[in-house]
C-alpha cells in the first residue's frame, strides 16, 4: 500500500470516504447530463447503509463510482472517492484490480446476465479467486466449492460445474454472493441484489446477506429502489434524487420520521401489505352499504353483484416433445363479479399470467369450462368470440415492449377500434383524445411516439389502449410492477378511478402482495397452478389460511426496522431447526 | 444425451428429404428440357438409328417418372444401362454415365473430391486463424492504429476477387521471386508434402478473402460480448483487460465464427469453381466447367446433387456445433 497513514489519517477510520462526487455521461452533440451531483457520504467499517431511490436518482450510477467502474467508458468523475484507503477514480490500474473483488466486491442486480454463459460457475468463482491470490487453478476450485457451500449451494462440489442457465434465480444470485465473498472483501456493494427474485427468494438471500456480514465483518452498500428492503439490511440510509443526496440518516428515523419532503412522499407512495387498502371504504360506502358482506366467505353469498366470468376447473397444459408435460395452470375456478377486483397474487412460474391469458382466451384452456356473461366461452372459436372480444380486454406488464416504437400512440390506441370495424377517422381521432383524456394524458398527443413518454405515461396509454373497445372486463398482468413506487401508485389509483367511472371488473395480477392488497375486493393465491387460498382481501391478508399465503406475507419486506429484525430471528430459528 | 440424438436424426431425416427434392428439381431442369438427351449422348455427327440405339441404351423411352425410378434406384441399388451383350453395368451409388468419355459418373466425382476437399479443408484452417487472429487483433487494439489498419485491409479482402489476388500470388511468388513451384495436385497420401507445397497459394488466396468476413465477425461478435452485462461482473472483479477479451469475449464470438465456417465449407464443395480454374487444380469445380461446356449431363447433375448435398451436410454439422457451443440453444 502507497498511502501512509500519518498523512492520510481519515483512510483508517473509514471504509468508504465520498466527497461532492459528481458523474457526467456524455450525451449526443457534445454536450453531458450529470447523473450524479454533489454526493457525500461516509461508510464505517463493518457498517451497513443503503442508498434509495427512484430509477434516475444516480443511486447505481454513485455505487459504480466506487469500484471506479466508470473509468474508460467516457463518463466523467469529479470529488473525491477512498475505499479501503484506494482512490478508485484515479488510482493506477493495477492498484485498482486489487481493489476490485478484493478489498470491495460487487453484487450484480440480474444474476442471469452476470455471469458467463459459457463457463461453470465454479471456474468464474475461481477465476475472479485466482486475480487476487496466487494459488493454483485446483486450490482456487476447492474455495470456490467452498463459498458456494457457504452460501448454500446444496451439493457444492458438483454444482460448482454447471454453468448459470442450469441453476434457479436464487442460486444464481447465491453464486454471485459466493463470487463476492471469495476475496474476503471489507466492503460489499450490492446493486439491486434481489429485485429480481421472488419475494421468499429475496427474503432467503436478504438474510443470507446478513448472515455473512455478521461472519466476515464486511461492510454493506445496500443500493434499491424498495425501501422495505433497506429497513432490514443496513443501519443508515441515504434518499437520492436527481444525483442528489435528499436526506441521510440511521434506518429508523428515515423510515419512521423523514425530514425532507421527499422522503415522505415517498414512503407515503410506498404500498403497504400491513395496512388495509384505503379507498375500500370508500368504495364500499357508494356502492355497497352493507360493507360486512364481503367478509363472509369465498363465494362472498351477500355481494349481489352478478357474475361476469366463471372459471371452473379451468387448465393448461404445455406440451413439448422430449420434455414433460408442463401443468401450467391446474384446475383452477374463480368468479369475477361486475365492478369489483380480483386480485391474484402468486411467485414466478405460479401460473398467474397463464391463467390471465386465458381469462381472455388469448390463450385456448387445455381444460375446463370459461362462461362470461352466461355464455361457455372455453371452446368457443374465433367466429364465436368476435361479439365478447372487446368486452374482454388486458392490460400488459412492460409498457415499452408491448406498445409498437414505430407508430404514434395515438394509432396504437385506435388499433382496436379499428379492428372491430370501425372506418370513420374523425370518429376514432375523437374517441382516442376522450380515451387519453380519460387515462390522464393530453389530448393533443395523438402523434408522439412511445419513446417520448416515461413509463408510467406508457403504462397509461397500455391502459388507454385496453379501454378503446369499451371492455367489460380489464385483465392486468403486473401492470405497475415496472415502475417505480410514485408511479405505481399513480397507476393504481387510475385504475381504481376507471373501475369506478366505466363499472369495470378487474383482474389485478401481481407478484407483489402489497400492491394487491391495496386494489384489490377479493384475492386469489396462486401457486403451481393452484389457487391455494382464496376470499376477501381483509381475511386473505389479515387472517390467512394456508401456510403457503403465511410465509409469503412473512416474506414481504417491512419498513419497520424493528419488525425486520424480528422476522428474520422468527425465519432464522425454523431453519436452524431443519439443519440441527 | 437423448435430445441431442434426437436433434441429429430428426436433421439426418430432413437432409433425405432435402436431397430428394433436390434431386427431381435437377432431374427435371437437365433431362426434361429442352434438347433430346440421346442426341447430345451421342453427338452431333449420330445418324437417326444411331440416336436411337443410343436412346435405348439409355432408357430414354421409358416415362418420365420411370426415368426418375431408374436413377434414383441407380443411386442406391446400382443399374445396368442398355441390355444383352451391349449391356453396362453401373455399381451402387451410379449417377449415371458421362456422355463424353462412357465413365461412370460417380468415379470421376470421387476422384475430384479430393481435390475439392483438400482445397476446402486447407483454406478454412487458414481462414479460420487468420480471421479470428485478426479479429481479435483488433478488438485487443480497438482506437489505435493496429485496429483502422485492419479494418482497412478487410475491408480490401471482402472487395477483392479471389482471381485478382490469386493471380498477383502467382505472378509474385511463382513467376518473379520463384519461391514456390505452380501450383498441381499430388494426392496427400502421395506426397504430404508436394501436396501441401502445390496448394499453398489457392489456400492463400482463398484464406486472405474468406478471412475479411471472419475478421469482421470475430470483431462485431466481441464487441457486442464486451457489451453484456457478465463482462462488467468480471471487470469489477478485478479481472485483466486482455483477459476479459481472450477469454470472455472470444469465447462467445467463436460460435457463430464456428457455425459460419461450417456453412461456407459446404458452399465451397460447389463454388471453388474460380480458384480450382485458376490454379488448374482437378477439382470438382473444373469438372463442373467442363461438363457444363460440353452439356455432359449426368456429370452436371452428379455435381450439383454431391455438392447439394454438401451445404445440407454443412448445414446440419453448423447448427449441431451452434447448439453445442451454446447449451442455452434448444434444439428443436
Amino acid at each position: 500500500m502507497t498511502d501512509q497513514p500519518a498523512t492520510e489519517p481519515l483512510a483508517t477510520e473509514h471504509l468508504v470516504e465520498v466527497r461532492d462526487l459528481t458523474v457526467d455521461f456524455p450525451v449526443d452533440g457534445g454536450s453531458t447530463v450529470r447523473a450524479v451531483d454533489g454526493l457525500s457520504f461516509d461508510l464505517a467499517p463493518g457498517a451497513a447503509l443503503g442508498i434509495v431511490g427512484e430509477s434516475g436518482s444516480g443511486k447505481s450510477t454513485a455505487a459504480y463510482a466506487l469500484l471506479g467502474l466508470h473509468r474508460g467508458t467516457g463518463a466523467a468523475t469529479g470529488g473525491s472517492v477512498r475505499v479501503a484507503g484506494v482512490d478508485p477514480l484515479g488510482a493506477p490500474e493495477a492498484e485498482l484490480r486489487r481493489l476490485r473483488g478484493g478489498l470491495a466486491a460487487m453484487v450484480f442486480q440480474d444474476p442471469l446476465s452476470s455471469l458467463d454463459p459459457y463457463y461453470s460457475v465454479g471456474d468464474q468463482i475461481a477465476e475472479v479467486y485466482r486475480v487476487h491470490n496466487r494459488v493454483s487453478r485446483r486450490a482456487a476450485r476447492q474455495r470456490a466449492v467452498e463459498v458456494l457451500d457457504r452460501v448454500g449451494i446444496p451439493d457444492a462440489a458438483r454444482r460448482a460445474r454447471s454453468r448459470p442457465h442450469e441453476f434457479s434465480g436464487g442460486m444464481r444470485q447465491r453464486a454471485l454472493l459466493a463470487m463476492a465473498l471469495a476475496c474476503e472483501p471489507r466492503l460489499i456493494v450490492a446493486d439491486e441484489p434481489t429485485t429480481a427474485l421472488d419475494v421468499t427468494v429475496q427474503a432467503q438471500i436478504l438474510d443470507l446477506l446478513h448472515e455473512l456480514r455478521a461472519e466476515t465483518g464486511a461492510g454493506l452498500l445496500l443500493v434499491t429502489h424498495d425501501l422495505g428492503v433497506v429497513a432490514g439490511s443496513v443501519d443508515r440510509v441515504l434518499v437520492m434524487r436527481d444525483g442528489r443526496a435528499v436526506e441521510l440518516g440511521p434506518v429508523a428515523e428515515v423510515l419512521g420520521s423523514p425530514r425532507e419532503e421527499y422522503t415522505r412522499e415517498l414512503l407515503d407512495a410506498v404500498p403497504r401489505v400491513e395496512t388495509a387498502r384505503r379507498e375500500a371504504v370508500e368504495l364500499r360506502g357508494t356502492d355497497q352499504p352493507d360493507e360486512t358482506d364481503g367478509l363472509d366467505g369465498l363465494d362472498e353469498p351477500g355481494d349481489d353483484r352478478p357474475v361476469l366470468l366463471e372459471a371452473v376447473d379451468l387448465r393448461k397444459e404445455f406440451r413439448r416433445r422430449g420434455a414433460p408435460t408442463v401443468n401450467a395452470v391446474d384446475g383452477v375456478s374463480l368468479t369475477v363479479r361486475q365492478g369489483e377486483t380480483l386480485g391474484v397474487v402468486g411467485e414466478s412460474g405460479s401460473g398467474k399470467t397463464t391463467l390471465g391469458r386465458m381469462l381472455v382466451r388469448l390463450l385456448d384452456p387445455s381444460g375446463g369450462r370459461l362462461v362470461y356473461d352466461g355464455r361457455e366461452i372455453g371452446r368457443a372459436s374465433e367466429r364465436e368470440l368476435r361479439p365478447v372480444r372487446g368486452e374482454l380486454q388486458m392490460v400488459f406488464q412492460d409498457p415499452v415492449s408491448s406498445l409498437n416504437p414505430r407508430r404514434s400512440i395515438g394509432e396504437s390506441i385506435a388499433d382496436p377500434l379499428r379492428a372491430a370495424g370501425e372506418r370513420d377517422d374523425r370518429a376514432i381521432a375523437g374517441r382516442v383524445r376522450e380515451l387519453l383524456d380519460l387515462v390522464g394524458l393530453n389530448p393533443d398527443w395523438y402523434n408522439r411516439y412511445p419513446h417520448e413518454f416515461s413509463g408510467g405515461q406508457r403504462q397509461r396509454v397500455g391502459i388507454a389502449r385496453a379501454l378503446a373497445p369499451r371492455p367489460r372486463l380489464l385483465v392486468c398482468d403486473e401492470p405497475v410492477s415496472a415502475l417505480d413506487v410514485t408511479t405505481q401508485a399513480q397507476v393504481v389509483e387510475l385504475l381504481g378511478r376507471l373501475q369506478r367511472e366505466l363499472g369495470l371488473s378487474l383482474v389485478f395480477i401481481a407478484h407483489d402482495l402489497a400492491v394487491v392488497r391495496q386494489v384489490s375486493d377479493r384475492v386469489a393465491v396462486m401457486r403451481r397452478g393452484q389457487v391455494v387460498e382464496s376470499g376477501p382481501a381483509e381475511r386473505v391478508f389479515t387472517a390467512p389460511q394456508h401456510a403457503y399465503t403465511r410465509r409469503l406475507l412473512e416474506a414481504v419486506p417491512v419498513l419497520d426496522p424493528a419488525l425486520s429484525a424480528e422476522r428474520r430471528a422468527a425465519r432464522a430459528v425454523p431453519a436452524l431447526e431443519a439443519t440441527g | 444425451m437423448n435430445g441431442l440424438s434426437r436433434f441429429v436424426l430428426r436433421r439426418l431425416l430432413g437432409m433425405v428429404a432435402v436431397l430428394l427434392v433436390l434431386s427431381v428439381a435437377v432431374y427435371a431442369a437437365f433431362y426434361l428440357v429442352p434438347a433430346d438427351p440421346a442426341q447430345l449422348a451421342c453427338g452431333p455427327r449420330c445418324s437417326p438409328a444411331q440416336v436411337a440405339q443410343v436412346r435405348d441404351q439409355l432408357g430414354l423411352d421409358a416415362p418420365v417418372w420411370a426415368q426418375y425410378g431408374h436413377f434414383v434406384q441407380g443411386i442406391f441399388a446400382g443399374r445396368d444401362f442398355g441390355t444383352g451383350s451391349a449391356s453396362v453395368h453401373c455399381d451402387a451409388p451410379c449417377l449415371g454415365i458421362s456422355y463424353k468419355t462412357g465413365e461412370q459418373v460417380t468415379t470421376m466425382l470421387w476422384d475430384r473430391l479430393p481435390v475439392t476437399a483438400s482445397l476446402a479443408f486447407g483454406a478454412m484452417v487458414l481462414w479460420l486463424l487468420l480471421g479470428v487472429a485478426s479479429g481479435l487483433l483488433s478488438v485487443l487494439r480497438r482506437g489505435r492504429l493496429t485496429e483502422r489498419a485492419l479494418t482497412a485491409l478487410t475491408l480490401a479482402g471482402n472487395a477483392t476477387p479471389v482471381f485478382v489476388i490469386g493471380l498477383l500470388l502467382l505472378l509474385l511468388f511463382c513467376a518473379y521471386l520463384q519461391w514456390l513451384p505452380f501450383p498441381s495436385y499430388v494426392g496427400l497420401t502421395q506426397d504430404p508434402q508436394q501436396w501441401f507445397w502445390g496448394l499453398l497459394l489457392p489456400w492463400v488466396s482463398l484464406a486472405l478473402i474468406e478471412s475479411a468476413k471472419y475478421a469482421r465477425l470475430t470483431r462485431s461478435s466481441m464487441l457486442e460480448t464486451l457489451a453484456e452485462d457478465h463482462i462488467r461482473t468480471f471487470r469489477a472483479y478485478g479481472v485483466a483487460e486482455r483477459r476479459l477479451v481472450t477469454r470472455h469475449a472470444l469465447r462467445g464470438a467463436l460460435t457463430p465464427v464456428i457455425a459460419l465456417s461450417a456453412l461456407d465449407l459446404g458452399t465451397m464443395f460447389g463454388s471453388a469453381v474460380l480458384t480450382e480454374s485458376l490454379f488448374g487444380l482437378p477439382g470438382l469445380g473444373k469438372l463442373l466447367v467442363s461438363s457444363v461446356a460440353i452439356v455432359d449431363l449426368p456429370v452436371v447433375v452428379g455435381l450439383v446433387l454431391v455438392t447439394g448435398f454438401c451445404v445440407v451436410l454443412a448445414n446440419a454439422v453448423a447448427d449441431l456445433l451452434y447448439a453445442t457451443a451454446d447449451r442455452r440453444v434448444v434444439l428443436s
